[in-house]
């Protein structure tokens, strides 16, 4: 008698209980790096929110290095933190073999799959199925000053080659009160330094390893390369040019501090910012230099969204990074924050919009770098691994880091090129024994 | 009268000296400070004093990130992981200092010998407990963590002041019948307060400034200012005053709470330094 009483009661309760739960909002944590693009994809989730009422983002933000540490952690323990994950070239592939990320297949018609650049699918791919989608990429290019290489009767030409740079280099070195000739990447680091190093021994005709995984650092090809690149810093880089990474370089070249600069194509938009950049009047652009090759001379990376497969928001998680790569997406952006803005390199629809190439002058230097980069063939002689600057197996991280260290020691004269070269080589021959790639 | 004027001169030479090692000391903190009222352009341009100041990064910053939710974070787990340590700490201080075995001493090594562990060490092991236990990104678990990472200091820091304590005191308690319960509450706290304190604020200190176990076992619910600071740096971009404005915001309550406890700090440390 009492249950009947209570009875509705008890149902209109269950009812609302339901009803709430049908609602319940999903909250997606995304965990993402810290630059000027994902600021941006940041402060449009509104835009998401609104078109999507029952997805709510909740965003992880941390710099590239801590970032990555704490997706490994919770990716290889199956922590189930992340619902969405900002990972690059490097990492796909191999997380991807593990069985770490959801495959990205059957997309909608609507996302246009086939509009994305192809270097960049195929890199962000594994067993020829998608495993993160592209959120912008970059290649490498060279910077310089026009008016400067106009004032001292320099004409750049149309492929510069190191030679060339090094030649050009001396000539501008000291025209102007604290003008270093050329600035490069020296703070050590397999993302650093080695990014940088490793185009440049690729087009001088080295490799990482040869076929059966010995690694060749002290190769002719390696020494030729970074004695070059010493030579080439000591004698017209600016001073302390072992601790400048991209940033530091940044500041350097923006400030009008050097007459070249080969670096990421993702710095173009802020230098021909006006508004953060004094040389913005005065930038040209041109292919990385070569030497003996051209394959392997500009890098490409991509930054990526995948969704681990320990999400438990799966739909969710798809529906964000299919938005946030999207078409739509770059309109936006280019509408809401202007069109240098626009998440560059992974569409060929943004290279052929009329509005994309009035405001960026540089878009097709930067387009042909990310096509003509080939991270499955990017050496002189064959090698067994996929990456342009960087070695695509788990244990690079720590080798490229430690092979870094071990020519900025050259760089800042603590040790000869041969010297720093040969420790470098016992150091990678150990670590891959330990991997068991060698005997 | 010449003595006078040496001892006069001697001493301006040693606040010069003195004032000079404070402001080495202080100016990271200086500099940061001012950064965080430049533009980006002016944070990367020559370093000046002199520049127009805005609050421009102050507003970037609090725009991308709801500071308050940090803050709150920081507090909750830099206190609660105090509260927790003292609440162990004291007993076994009190054990330790005033009924020890021929075990103590070891004992008190082998604690602080786990602070010798690079905790990167220990980091998969904890992760995967605090998986299954559904303590990632929780207050909770910070506070656990926290607390096992201070418990060595504050038991070998408040081991040190209670030794230091005559024991005819407690003595004298307890002839006049006070339980040990009694004895500690009403005779050892009172009387060791700034020991405590000084100890207590020490651990807090640690706990806000804690960078490693905070970022890698929370991501958004339970992260505290450690965690809003590493958001702001970047190898690819500049965010350099943007960092110095998000860095001023985080140390900003702990330098203020540091600065109004600076005297029950000092008389703490100092405590039974001369005797």
């Amino acid at each position: 008698m009492r249950l009947a009483r209570h009875l509705p009661l008890t149902s209109l309760a269950a009812a609302i209980a339901f009803a709430g739960q049908a609602q319940a909002e999903t909250e997606l944590t995304v965990a993402t790096v810290n630059n000027n693009d994902m600021v941006i994809m940041q402060s449009l989730t509104d835009v998401f929110e609104a078109a999507h009422p029952d997805i709510t983002l909740d965003w992880v933000v941390l710099e590239e290095n801590v970032l990555r540490q704490r997706m490994t952690t919770d990716i290889a323990t199956g922590g189930g933190q992340f619902d969405v994950m900002t990972i690059g070239t490097y990492e796909v592939p191999i997380w991807a073999e593990r069985g770490w990320l959801s495959p990205l297949d059957n997309l909608p018609d609507a996302y246009n799959e086939d509009d994305l650049l192809a270097s960049v699918r195929d890199g962000l791919s594994h067993d020829d199925t998608l495993h993160a989608l592209p959120f912008y990429a970059e290649s490498s290019m060279m910077y310089y000053r026009t008016d400067l290489f106009e004032e001292a009767g320099i004409e750049m030409t149309e492929q510069p080659t190191w030679q060339e740079v090094r030649q050009w280099a001396g000539e501008l070195h000291g025209m102007e009160d604290g003008l270093a000739g050329i600035c490069l990447r020296g703070k050590p680091g397999w993302g650093e330094n080695m990014a940088f190093v490793s185009t440049l021994v690729n087009t001088f005709g080295g490799r990482w390893f040869d076929e059966d995984w010995n690694p060749e650092l002290n190769s002719e090809e390696w020494t030729n390369a970074v004695q070059f690149y010493v030579d080439l810093l000591n004698d017209y880089g600016p001073p302390g040019a072992s601790s400048n990474g991209f940033n530091e370089n940044l500041a350097l070249f923006s400030r009008g501090n050097c007459g070249m600069w080969v670096d990421a194509t993702s710095a173009a938009g802020k230098l021909y910012d006006g508004d953060e950049s004094d040389v913005a009047d005065s930038l040209g652009f041109a292919p990385a230099p070569i030497a003996e090759t051209p394959k392997g001379s500009h890098w490409l990376w991509s930054w990526a969204l995948a969704i681990p497969a320990s999400s438990d928001n799966q739909e969710a998680a798809r529906e964000f990074i299919t938005w946030a790569t999207s078409q739509d997406y770059v309109e936006l952006v280019g509408e809401t924050e202007g069109w240098t803005s626009v998440p560059p390199g992974t569409r060929q629809s943004t290279y052929a919009d009329e509005r994309y190439i009035e405001a960026a002058p540089f878009a097709d230097f930067v387009l042909k770098a990310i096509q003509d980069a080939d991270p499955t063939d990017s050496t002189l002689e064959p090698n067994p691994y996929i990456g342009v600057q960087f070695v695509g197996i788990p244990e690079f991280q720590s080798i490229g880091t430690q092979v870094g260290q071990t020519i900025a020691s050259a760089l800042t004269g603590d040790a000869t090129v041969e010297e720093a070269l040969d420790t470098a080589q016992r150091a990678t021959e150990r670590a891959m024994q330990r991997a068991g790639y060698l005997d | 009268m010449t003595s006078l004027r040496s001892t006069n001169s001697k001493k301006l030479l040693l606040t010069v000296f003195g004032w000079s090692v404070a402001l080495v000391i202080f100016f990271p903190i200086l500099w940061m400070v001012l950064t965080g009222f430049k533009t980006e352009t002016a944070a990367i341009a020559d370093p000046s004093f002199i520049f127009s100041p805005t609050l421009e990064s102050y507003q970037a910053v609090q725009a991308r990130s709801g500071y308050l939710r940090f803050a709150l974070n920081s507090v909750a787990v830099a206190f609660g992981s105090t509260l927790l340590a003292l609440l162990i700490a004291i007993p076994s201080a009190y054990s330790m200092a005033f009924l020890p075995t021929k075990r103590t001493k070891g004992t008190l090594l082998w604690m602080l010998s786990t602070k010798m562990l690079p905790p990167v060490g220990v980091l998969v092991p904890i992760y995967l407990i605090f998986r299954d236990v559904g303590l990632l990104d929780t207050r909770t678990g910070l506070i656990i963590i926290y607390t096992l990472m201070n418990l060595p200091i504050v038991v070998w820091m408040l081991y040190t002041f209670f030794k230091d304590m005559p024991k005819d005191i407690l003595e004298a308690g307890r002839m006049d019948g006070a339980t040990t319960f009694q004895e500690v509450f009403f005779l050892l706290l009172p009387l060791t307060l700034p020991g405590i304190a000084s100890t207590g604020l020490l651990s807090v200190i640690l706990s806000w400034n804690e960078a490693f176990w905070s970022l890698n076992l929370t991501s958004s619910k339970a992260a505290p200012l450690t965690a809003y600071i590493a958001s702001f740096s970047s190898p690819e971009g500049l965010f350099w005053a943007k960092l110095s404005a998000a860095s001023t915001m985080a140390i900003a309550p702990i330098l203020i709470f540091g600065w109004m406890t600076q005297k029950q700090m000092v008389r703490g440390l100092t405590f039974g330094a001369v005797k």
